[in-house]
């Protein structure tokens, strides 16, 4: 019966997006339907062959956790990475050398196509897949149940590439809000919200039907980010679209208003996505590989409470010296400074729940990836809190020193913590007995730090001198610099930072190739246990 | 039940929880970051008294030090402008041409003018001034419409071919596409091609002095050297601002051009506009 709805309802989408394509307005929105079409043609057909069939007896799936979706994440993760790794490499060339903006690509492969490709493909498509992929694992561990709504969960991983794939092509061709870190127009962001509150549903059914009696940590921060960031998305989105049948639209929120909510959403995608989502990985697989208990309890609380209340408040530290009135620069400034110790809390836990392990350093190049990881992470912990102080934005701002942090961050907290959990996911959900190659996540790590350490260097030293350039005056006040100096002088740490990317991004593909040795060539562990059994 | 990894002697008490393995120490807080934590919120609440901060029913609280992000730019910006006035008062009334016989007001002009050149015009004719393609170069000794002092005071003052300025400077060449037969015109850019270099087809050269004399000679005068008045390019120099080749000479001819530039007296400051000119006057063409 159910089946005989689910036709009903893809034969209407594909009706709907034929309608699409005929009354597109622009070619985004046209490419958007026709994939729509395609994907729901392929579904219904699908669906067709397997009408009728028997159901498989589900109810013995319930003793065991739900992995496949979790392998299909694990691979997802794996390819955006290296899709987003390697466009970014391509821009960063295209700043050293403006020519790599050819004539033939002018429109779809320049630079401001190419920049949010790169934004989204490594924050949402490489960190959601991985955080999505993560939460699935924990929540299933550390409730000791599997995961809540049957396909629901298979539902969100697709869904989630769909949208992946709708954005990514929206930036190709133009289809833009121009909002740093959620251009998708309205259509695509629709389609986000219905993925992101079955993630929830999918998530909390899980944790509700628990048979532990408490709620993991890991699960109190993936929770909070799952929450947030459908509240952030919803209001930051809120727009009118100029028609049904395009891809342009109207910000309900205008002027300063308009910017104070973009980047109340800019910073929380930070601090919940970014932070918070993988705090959630970090409170799991650092005891899971370190095998020793997380350092304190009650750290761990405080600090969670901490951050989620004091992150929300941070965003106006991204509008210093702009039409923002003064006062909410003050609040947005004082509460980053504020989220210092208890973004810090998270290094502590898990940095101090090596005590007694630290000989694995030595031995186990994941435990060093994590613990490089939890480095970056305070590190850029540290330096976001300094950069909102208003005099020393005042000189970062609008400079590559705020691409030097977001990368410190983003390649050495996110980006290591995430091979972490994947060098410790592969050998279990595929079951073998170990990694591949121990010596290759060795290459992989220094070729990831030095290409970390020569990008953060290089933008620090670009990023400082260009500010210094731009307020230089004279005896009598007068600039000393023009613009295009600036760009001039800035040209061999581009050259530098380009190939600290070419770096990490050979890492990751030495991580994608052990990866697939490991599942290739590792014989299959014996008798594994995968059955959910409650602990207590 | 899942097993937990073996205690090691020392291990603190857990708190008795264990999920897939894990367990938890029941550490108290590091006093450290404890009182950081401590000190950073006392902290804020001092500097959200001292500063703009809380927001309250008709308007937010403006601090105890009566700072503001606006009155700090403008208190800067005055006193750059309190310590100028004097000299950028000498500037104003100071005739052009006499420039170099008061050292110190030149060289405090030139550096003046360097500053307003980098953030105003440096975007079409270069941070160094060289110039791009349609966008003169300012370095050599070629003028359009005249490189002494006066006549680049007023090219900038008033701008070129703008609708926003009454005194721009104005001149317009015909699309010859409408005018002359396409043989014409290749003849036409054969003759021009000959003034500086080599005609790529020397036959036509004859014909085109002739169709040149007829429509193009009373702009770019007899001899093709130009007229500045009208703001009409020596074309015997070798100096294209738009190119030399044949191709783009045809374009040229064919469709015309039509150079605009802004009128700066009104977006800067006569002292400005002067500091400017002195500027472009010293760099190496001024006449």
């Amino acid at each position: 019966m159910s089946n005989y709805i689910k036709l009903t309802v893809l034969g209407l989408v594909i009706l709907v997006a034929m309608i699409g394509i005929n009354y597109a307005r622009d070619l985004a929105y046209q490419i958007h339907a026709i994939i729509v079409m395609l994907v729901a043609g392929g579904l219904f057909i699908w669906v067709l062959r397997h009408t009728d069939e028997p159901e498989l007896n589900t109810v013995n799936m319930q003793g065991e956790y739900m992995d496949g979706v979790i392998r299909a994440g694990v691979i997802a993760t794996a390819m955006w990475g290296v899709v987003g790794f390697l466009v970014g490499v391509i821009i960063a060339f295209q700043l050293a050398f403006p020519s790599l903006n050819f004539d033939w690509t002018q429109g779809i492969g320049n630079f401001g196509r190419l920049r949010p490709l790169h934004t989204s493909a490594v924050i949402f498509a490489f960190g959601g897949n991985a955080l999505i992929a993560t939460s699935f694992y924990v929540v299933q561990r550390t409730s000791a149940a599997r995961l809540w709504g049957g396909n629901l969960a298979w539902f969100v991983f697709w869904g989630y590439q769909l949208f992946i794939v709708l954005a990514a092509t929206g930036y190709i061709l133009g289809s833009t809000q121009s909002k740093e870190y959620a251009e998708p127009e309205w259509h695509v962001d629709i389609w986000l919200t219905i993925v992101w509150l079955a993630y929830l549903a999918v998530f909390l059914g899980t944790l509700i039907k628990r048979k532990e009696p408490h709620i993991y940590v890991a699960n109190w921060f993936y929770l909070s980010f799952i929450i947030t960031v459908a509240m952030l998305h919803v209001i930051n989105n809120l727009s009118i679209p100029i028609s049904i049948w395009g891809s342009q639209s109207v910000q309900v929120f205008s002027g300063v208003q308009d910017a104070m909510v973009q980047w109340w959403y800019g910073h929380n995608a930070v601090g919940f996505f970014l932070t918070a989502g993988f705090l959630g990985i970090m409170y799991y697989f650092v005891p899971k590989q370190a095998e020793r208990p997380i350092y304190s309890y009650k750290l761990s609380i405080i600090h969670f409470w901490a951050l989620i209340f004091l992150y929300i408040w941070a965003g106006p530290h991204h509008l210093h010296y702009t039409a923002l009135p003064d006062w909410a620069s003050t609040l947005g400034m004082v509460f980053s400074i504020v989220l210092w110790m208890p973004s810090w809390g998270g290094m502590i836990n898990g940095l101090m729940t090596l005590s007694g392990a630290w000989d694995k350093l030595r031995t186990d190049p994941v435990i060093r990836m994590m613990v490089i990881s939890i480095g970056f992470y305070g590190m850029s912990t540290f330096e976001g809190p300094m950069m909102s102080i208003r005099a020393v934005n005042s000189l970062s701002h609008y400079t590559d020193w705020t691409i030097g942090h977001v990368h410190s961050g983003a390649l050495g907290w996110n980006g290591m913590i995430t091979f972490g959990a994947l060098y410790y996911l592969v050998p279990v959900l595929w079951k073998r007995e170990r990694l591949y190659s121990l010596s290759l996540v060795s290459w992989h790590f220094w070729l990831a730090t030095i290409g970390i350490v020569l990008y953060a260097a290089s933008m620090w030293v670009t990023g400082i001198m260009e500010g210094l350039m731009w307020r230089e005056v004279d005896a009598n006040g007068f600039l000393v610099h023009s613009f295009a100096d600036t760009v001039a002088a800035k040209y061999p740490m581009y050259v530098m930072r380009g190939l600290g990317g070419l770096m990490f991004l050979s890492g990751a593909i030495i991580m994608c190739y052990n990866l697939w040795m490991t599942v290739r060539a590792v014989p299959a562990k014996q008798a594994s246990l995968v059955t959910a059994v409650p602990a207590e | 039940m899942s097993k937990t990894p073996p205690k090691q002697k020392g291990d603190p008490e857990t708190t008795g929880h264990v999920w897939d393995g894990i367990e938890e120490f029941n550490n108290p807080l590091p006093r450290w970051w404890l009182w950081t934590l401590y000190a950073c919120i006392v902290w804020a609440l001092a500097y959200t008294v001292a500063y703009p901060a809380w927001p309250m029913i008709k308007g937010a609280t403006t601090g105890v030090l009566g700072w503001s992000t606006r009155a700090e730019v403008a208190e800067e910006i005055a006193a750059v402008n309190e310590g100028n006035a004097a000299i950028n008062a000498r500037l104003d009334s100071i005739e052009l041409s006499t420039i170099t016989t008061d050292p110190e007001l030149d060289t405090y002009a030139i550096s003046a003018g360097r500053a307003v050149f980098k953030t105003w015009c440096a975007q079409c004719h270069g941070s160094g001034a060289a110039g791009a393609v349609g966008y003169p170069n300012l370095l050599d000794d070629a003028w359009l419409w005249g490189g002494d002092i006066d006549s680049i005071y007023t090219t900038i003052a008033h701008g070129i071919r703008n609708e926003e300025d009454d005194d721009a400077r104005y001149s317009e060449m015909p699309a010859f596409g409408e005018i002359l037969e396409p043989g014409e015109i290749t003849e036409v850019v054969n003759y021009v091609m000959s003034l500086s270099g080599d005609a790529p087809e020397p036959a036509l050269v004859s014909k085109g002095a002739t169709v040149f004399e007829e429509n193009c000679s009373s702009c770019h005068g007899e001899d093709g050297s130009g007229n500045r008045d009208l703001g009409a390019p020596d074309l015997t120099d070798a100096l294209w601002l738009y190119g030399g080749d044949f191709d783009t000479l045809m374009q040229t001819v064919t469709f015309s051009r039509f150079g605009v530039m802004p009128a700066w007296l009104g977006r800067l400051t006569e002292a400005e506009v002067r500091a400017v000119t002195i500027y472009v006057h010293q760099l190496g063409g001024g006449e």
